[in-house]
């Protein structure tokens, strides 16, 4: 059955929009988290990709996305969706730390997706990185840097989101750590996986790590979902 | 919507200067106002003559601009106009809903942009403030007379006996009490105390600074609310944190900058100093550059040896009058 019902969650002085697109179709079945992509929104309905997913499904509208919050002047930092997604991990565990989710993250989704799965290692049952917009992310170290102001908006996406997100540094040791985070922090043997297409340098070092899997989409869901 | 208390939000209308904890010498800001940068309110205080030509002071993380009282009028004698600003979050600027490296950034630029439209001034960082201008000074050089940098060098320091895997656990508890810390921040409040408490409190930060001082910072950079005193600054910032910037990435753009530098550094170690030994970053000196070090003094070069650290400052920009004609001091 799909559904929007929208949970707003407050991250610091920011609320965020959390929608539950999906019931679960099996009893016990753990919830299933998307993270989208640089300029994306939560979906409002499961995709069709979540069929085969036994427990609920919902989706996070990160900072300056979708319905949630808008703020003045920027200052977004990868980091920052981190703690986005740590409020929707809080949320659909009900703040049990015993209580796991898995999540699959499109794009800089992907990134933040690998990151909450180094710092919650224990309650990410299974994190996959898949294709979407922002995947890239900005260079691997220093660079000549450009600031500068921009129209201020009333609507989502954020412009300063776009910008600053859209260059955030991704060196690859500093990926690689969030891999061995999450290994030594949880059950699986394999708690990322690696799903996408394009690999970038954070991700094409992400994937050489130990504690990885290269699968398809439906193959992680599978292996996640037992 | 989450239904969650309203913290205590400091008021922001600037202080009464009767109601500052007297400091010999210190001076409450001849001129203070709000800019709008880019949505947020940023707090602007000047000292000296509106007229003077312009010098900017930037200061560090968990300061406050006030925390030049001391430092700044001693600047203004030399016939400058000093100007400061709160950096968001901080003082009497708004707490926004985010924070980082590039948003401090862009505020700056509200300020340099109102203060000195098209021309470049000296300017002086302390601590986090020096960093952020050595990263300004090399992406715009343009907006820059002189660079003066306290005890914001970034050093990288490592430490070499910790095993890999014992690193991935200091990483992993340092990113779960960030997390934790951020869950905990929509009802955060400051803890409330008496004017004695807070600047007790801070002086375990800052144990070099006298008793009478970090009592006036108490009341500069502080409010006062039915239950006690507060500082201003966000409850939601903390120290410490993580992401993928190194601090070698700031240093390793100080050799290359254009405009006269100058680094002024304390010889004593302390818990807010960046622990950058000054024989460490000399070899970073760009070609017009050189570096103070200090003996006895610690972090805060500027409150510790105010008049000796703007004798240096000054002596080091040359007149003001050769900088209101553009031409060399």
């Amino acid at each position: 059955m799909s559904l929007d019902t929208v949970t707003m969650l407050r991250h610091g002085k920011v609320a965020l929009a959390l929608h539950h697109v999906r019931n679960a179709t099996a009893a016990g079945g753990r919830p299933l988290l998307i993270l989208h992509g640089l300029g994306e929104a939560a979906p409002r309905s499961a995709p069709r990709w979540a069929d085969a997913w036994p427990g609920p499904v919902a989706a996070l509208d990160f900072t300056g996305h979708g319905a949630s919050t808008i703020p003045r002047g920027g200052g977004y930092t990868a980091e920052l969706l981190l703690g986005d997604a740590d409020a929707a991990l809080n949320s659909l565990t009900e703040g049990d730390p015993t209580r796991s989710i898995t999540v699959v993250g499109r794009g800089l989704g992907a990134y933040v997706a690998l990151q909450i799965a180094g710092a919650r290692a224990a309650q990410v049952r299974g994190a996959i990185l898949v294709d979407g917009p922002g995947l890239a992310g900005g260079p691997t170290g220093p660079t000549s840097q450009s600031f500068f102001s921009l129209p201020i908006g009333a609507s989502t996406p954020d412009p300063y989101a776009l910008v600053e997100l859209g260059r955030d540094l991704r060196p690859p040791d500093y990926a690689a750590l969030f891999v061995r985070l999450a290994l030594a922090g949880s059950e699986l043997e394999e708690p990322i996986a690696v799903a996408s297409v394009f690999r970038p340098e954070w991700l094409d070092a992400v994937a050489r790590e130990h504690g990885v899997m290269q699968a398809t989409l439906a193959e992680a869901l599978a292996t996640y979902a037992g | 919507m989450t239904s969650t208390p309203s913290p205590i939000v400091p008021d922001r209308s600037f202080g009464d200067p009767t109601a500052d904890f007297p400091y010999p010498d210190a001076e409450h800001p001849a001129r203070e106002y709000h800019l709008n940068a880019n949505g947020l309110q940023i707090a602007v205080h000047e000292w000296g003559e509106a007229d003077a030509p312009p010098m900017l002071l930037v200061h560090g993380g968990f300061d406050f601009a006030r925390t030049f009282d001391l430092f700044a009028p001693k600047l203004a004698e030399g016939g400058w106009r000093i100007v400061s600003w709160d950096q968001r979050g901080h003082g009497d600027s708004e707490h926004p809903e985010l924070y980082s490296w590039d948003a401090d950034m862009r505020d700056a630029l509200t300020v340099f942009d109102h203060v000195s439209p098209g021309r470049p001034l000296p300017v002086v960082g302390h601590s986090k403030g020096g960093a952020l201008m050595t990263q300004l000074a090399d992406a715009q050089p343009f907006r820059f007379t002189h660079l003066i940098n306290m005890d914001g060098i970034p050093y990288n320091r490592r430490i070499p006996d910790v095993a890999e895997h014992e690193r991935t656990k200091m990483a992993s508890a340092e990113i779960a009490g960030w997390l934790d810390h951020r869950r905990a921040t929509a009802t955060a409040q400051r803890k409330p105390g008496t004017i004695e408490e807070l600047a007790k409190r801070r002086g375990r930060m800052n144990p070099r600074l006298d008793p009478d001082w970090l009592k006036r910072l108490v009341t500069t950079g502080g409010f006062e609310s039915d239950d006690g005193w507060r500082w201003k600054i966000d409850p939601s910032m903390r120290f410490g944190g993580f992401g993928p910037w190194r601090p070698e990435w700031t240093l390793m753009r100080l050799p290359g900058l254009p405009m006269p530098f100058l680094g002024i550094l304390g010889r004593e170690m302390e818990e807010m100093g960046w622990g950058t030994p000054p024989e460490k970053v000399l070899p970073y000196m760009p070609f017009d550059g050189r570096c103070e070090i200090l003996d006895d003094v610690g972090h805060f070069v500027h409150i510790e040896r105010p008049s000796l650290v703007a004798e240096i400052v000054l002596d080091f920009v040359g007149s003001p009058e050769a900088a209101a004609s553009g031409t060399d001091a």
